[in-house]
């Protein structure tokens, strides 16, 4: 019996043809209990439920219904897909059983395949029209090997836009990006271990993030790859160590993994050598740290959750994450040494959830500020709030946040700046909304989320909607809104690679 | 062959001395479970006295739902079917566990002592394929508010999630997150309208009408064993626009469970069947499974 239930999923999960479906559809209602005589509602006593397989009831007494038929107490045996717990009764198979997804999960292969082409809403004299157009090819694998647990998971991408089709693995470039190949173990009963290549993420932030210092990637966040792209993998040893006191996570990163900046082959961006935008025509060049272990990274944390409060210290050592100096003699952007500092609570507040995170970056090869070719130390601040909001609509969410970059030293930074490079404010300010909403039965998610600077004066908008047609088939659409009153702000300078965009994407 | 394949009749024969040479018959862990049932059942409303009032019928129902055993897990299937026939799948393990020891030597608890107090819920998803690996974690406090976790596995990501839209749907389903993990006792008004031959009828309204979307909701709960078989619930207008109703029911070490219900909106015409498969009791989860630690890394052992 379960093998003809996991026949008949096959053909649902297929779809092949709706008549078939619906003549399903008829078949698996004639399996539930029929109703007793009478059921129509009006009567309290005919609206009362049979008794269901597995709670059989005594004989008929006056109106009562009776009970179904089979459903003796004597024959407490259960309908089909319930008389014996095989795994494949309900028969939840990965859908799409032809060729090499077949393939794919006989092999236990998990993925997508995704088409992802979005362009510029307006000319970029020094950018490309096409923002992104790629093909990518998601594998996953996983393997318990004893006590070891083993996974990998690798994309392939053909994108006419590359510039070489060589994989680097560090920046993501060309046509293999491998996301994560890692181990982990647990030698101790409080000791986890992850060694390999892995994504990283801690803290209280989605965006800004503070005290992680995991490198992320902005180029796949404003050309609208999905979510997960903003955070690029990490090579690293992460070491958990829990205990009644704290919890605390090392990670050693053995050679320096920056961020995938903004380096102008995708995005154009203000160069302040050049005093002008720039892209294509001038891309940063940059010398990046790149000795294993001399080049190394180290960040930790401690944590533990007091009374509803989730509270976190945290640590990091290694270098700013994206270019933050400038090498005149070589002519090329460099990621001085940073040491950083911080602490986070999170907790439950008014129906919503509050956060507070709070860091102090000492740029350690700038410690005066006076250095005009390395950025000041700073302090970051981010306050957020977000809710549910069933008291104006379900699954609706909205959230605020407020960020503050103070630099330290501004008036040594002030002085020592050389002529012609624009003066960035002491304190930046950043309001940062977000707000989703969950519709269709929530086949559809609707979402926005906006990173406004009063100070700078310039915001940045993502909208984004995505439609799942079934559990295989996603649609997305979206944009990524770059605006400033100046070319040389934060995000102003982003303003003419306002792009729209649009996915399709199989998972499997 | 597991335990649950049992009839009742096997149960009822390994409790009494007699039946010596036919439960040499019986698989041991029969054997087992029937001592466990024999055990649990001290404590256990339905082999007390009848509950008298609304509230004594609803703490008992609410227990066999959501509290029985110390803790509990479940593979899980929801298939979610819209007014065109499309059917969705969501297939989870769900990993329950009670706070309070509220069955056996470690402590008693009357029905309504045990609703009221903390359970943790893990909730990780199988399917589908874009969801595979998020996990969703609830510590349950009835009377506040819960606290909700959700793992994103993708951006290895702990977010602290609200929990104020109790009454949305549940992962796109047409249960909605309460009817997952219980709807407070004290949320409602109830008054024990019938009793038959099988069932105990219950009406509740809710206290604060404005929290939630319907004006009241029938319990038929059976009892026998306490189970909710059926829901209605009502609007303003006293109709019914949603039903729960269960489709069956499994004894499983000792307890009464109900292994798959339909929730269905009467409006839009969709409706979710929930299918409990592989529900173990007691199988030991420890505390800190329900902790950042094995939302960041799943326990293996006991999800698949």
């Amino acid at each position: 019996m379960p093998m003809t239930i996991v026949t008949r999923t096959r053909l649902l999960s297929l779809a092949v043809a709706p008549a078939l479906v619906s003549g399903l559809m008829r078949e698996a209602a004639a399996q539930e209990p029929p109703l007793p005589p009478g059921l129509g509602g009006e009567s309290k006593k005919q609206s009362e439920p049979s008794l269901p397989p597995g709670l059989g009831g005594t004989s008929r007494l006056g109106d009562e219904p009776g009970l179904p038929p089979g459903l003796e107490p004597s024959e407490p045996s259960l309908p089909p897909g319930l008389d014996g717990g095989s795994e494949d009764v309900i028969g939840v198979e990965t859908v799409g059983q032809t060729g090499l997804l077949s393939f794919a999960a006989d092999h236990g292969i998990k993925g997508f395949l995704e088409g992802r082409f979005g362009t510029r809403t307006q000319r970029d004299p020094h950018e490309r029209t096409a923002s992104i157009a790629e093909m990518r090819l998601r594998l996953e694998a996983e393997r318990q090997a004893g006590s070891v647990f083993l996974r990998g998971a690798t994309d392939l991408i053909v994108d006419p836009l590359f510039d070489s089709w060589a994989p680097d693995l560090e920046s993501g470039q060309g046509f293999v990006d491998l996301r994560e190949a890692y181990a982990s173990f647990s030698p101790l009963p409080w000791l986890d271990v992850k060694a390999g290549r892995q994504v990283l993420t801690w803290g209280t932030g989605d965006l800004p993030f503070i005290n992680d210092l995991f490198p992320k990637d902005w180029v796949s966040f404003f050309v609208g790859r999905d979510d997960e792209y903003l955070k690029a993998p990490s090579d690293a040893i992460r070491v958990g160590i829990f205990s009644d006191v704290a919890n605390v996570d090392l990670v050693y990163t053995p050679r320096f993994d920056a961020d995938r900046f903004i380096r102008g082959d995708r995005i154009s961006y203000y160069n302040p050598l050049l005093g002008r935008p720039a892209g294509r025509d001038a891309p940063l060049q940059t010398d990046q740290p790149d000795e294993w272990i001399d080049d190394s990274e180290w960040s930790a944390r401690i944590y533990r959750n007091v009374g509803g409060y989730e509270l976190a210290a945290y640590g990091y050592l290694g270098y700013w994450k994206s270019p933050s100096g400038f090498d005149p003699l070589s002519g090329q952007a460099r990621f001085p040494r940073l040491a950083a500092y911080g602490a986070s609570a999170r907790t439950q507040l008014a129906g919503g959830i509050a956060s507070l995170e709070v860091g102090y970056y000492d740029s350690r090869e700038d410690e005066g500020g006076d250095d005009p070719f390395v950025d000041n130390s700073q302090t970051r601040v981010l306050v957020g709030f977000e809710r549910d909001l069933p008291e104006i609509a379900h699954s609706f969410s909205v959230g605020a946040q407020y960020y503050l970059e103070a630099m330290s030293n501004h008036d040594e930074y002030e002085r020592t700046l050389p002529n012609g490079i624009p003066l960035r404010d002491e304190y930046r300010h950043v309001i940062i909304l977000r707000a989703s909403k969950l519709l269709l039965e929530q086949r559809m998610r609707a979402s926005i989320f906006t990173y406004t600077s009063p100070s700078d004066r310039d915001t940045y908008i993502k909208p984004n909607v995505s439609y799942t047609i079934d559990d295989s088939w996603t649609l997305t659409v979206g944009a990524n809104i770059f605006a400033g009153a100046d070319d040389y702000t934060f995000i102003g300078q982003f303003g003419p690679n306002t792009n729209v965009f649009a996915a399709l994407r199989l998972s499997f | 062959m597991t335990t649950r394949n049992r009839p009742l009749w096997i149960w009822a024969l390994g409790l009494t001395a007699a039946a010596t040479t036919l439960a040499q018959a019986v698989p041991r862990t029969a054997h087992q479970a029937a001592g466990q049932s024999a055990a649990q059942s001290a404590g256990q409303s339905t082999a007390k006295e009848e509950p008298k009032t609304a509230e004594d019928v609803i703490a008992a129902a609410n227990r066999v739902c959501y509290y029985q055993g110390n803790d509990r897990s479940a593979q899980v299937v929801m298939e979610i079917v819209d007014a065109q026939g499309r059917t969705r799948t969501r297939e989870m393990t769900i990993l329950r566990r009670n706070t309070e020891r509220a069955e056996g030597a470690a402590g008693e608890l009357s029905d309504v002592e045990c609703c009221a107090s903390e359970q943790s819920f893990y909730v990780r998803f199988q399917h589908p394929a874009d969801v595979d690996k998020t996990t969703f974690m609830v510590h349950k406090k009835p009377g506040a508010d819960d606290d909700r976790w959700l793992y994103l596995p993708a951006l290895d990501m702990v977010k602290r999630v609200s929990s104020a839209d109790k009454r949305s749907s549940f992962v796109g389903s047409h249960f909605y997150y309460e009817d997952v993990s219980g709807r407070h006792l004290d949320a409602d008004e109830r008054t024990l309208v019938d009793t038959t031959e099988n069932y105990w009828v219950v009406d509740s309204k809710p206290k604060n009408p404005t929290s939630v979307e319907f004006a009241s909701y029938r319990m038929w709960i059976h009892r026998g064993s306490s189970v909710v078989t059926k829901m209605e619930y009502k609007d303003a207008s006293g109709e019914t626009y949603r039903t729960y109703e269960v489709l069956g029911v499994d004894e499983i070490q000792g307890r009464k469970t109900v292994v798959k219900a339909k929730m269905t909106d009467l409006r839009t015409k969709g409706s979710t069947t929930v299918t409990y498969k592989d529900v173990k009791y007691d199988i030991g989860l420890p505390e800190d499974l329900f902790t950042e630690r094995y939302l960041r890394r799943a326990p293996r052992e006991f999800v698949k």
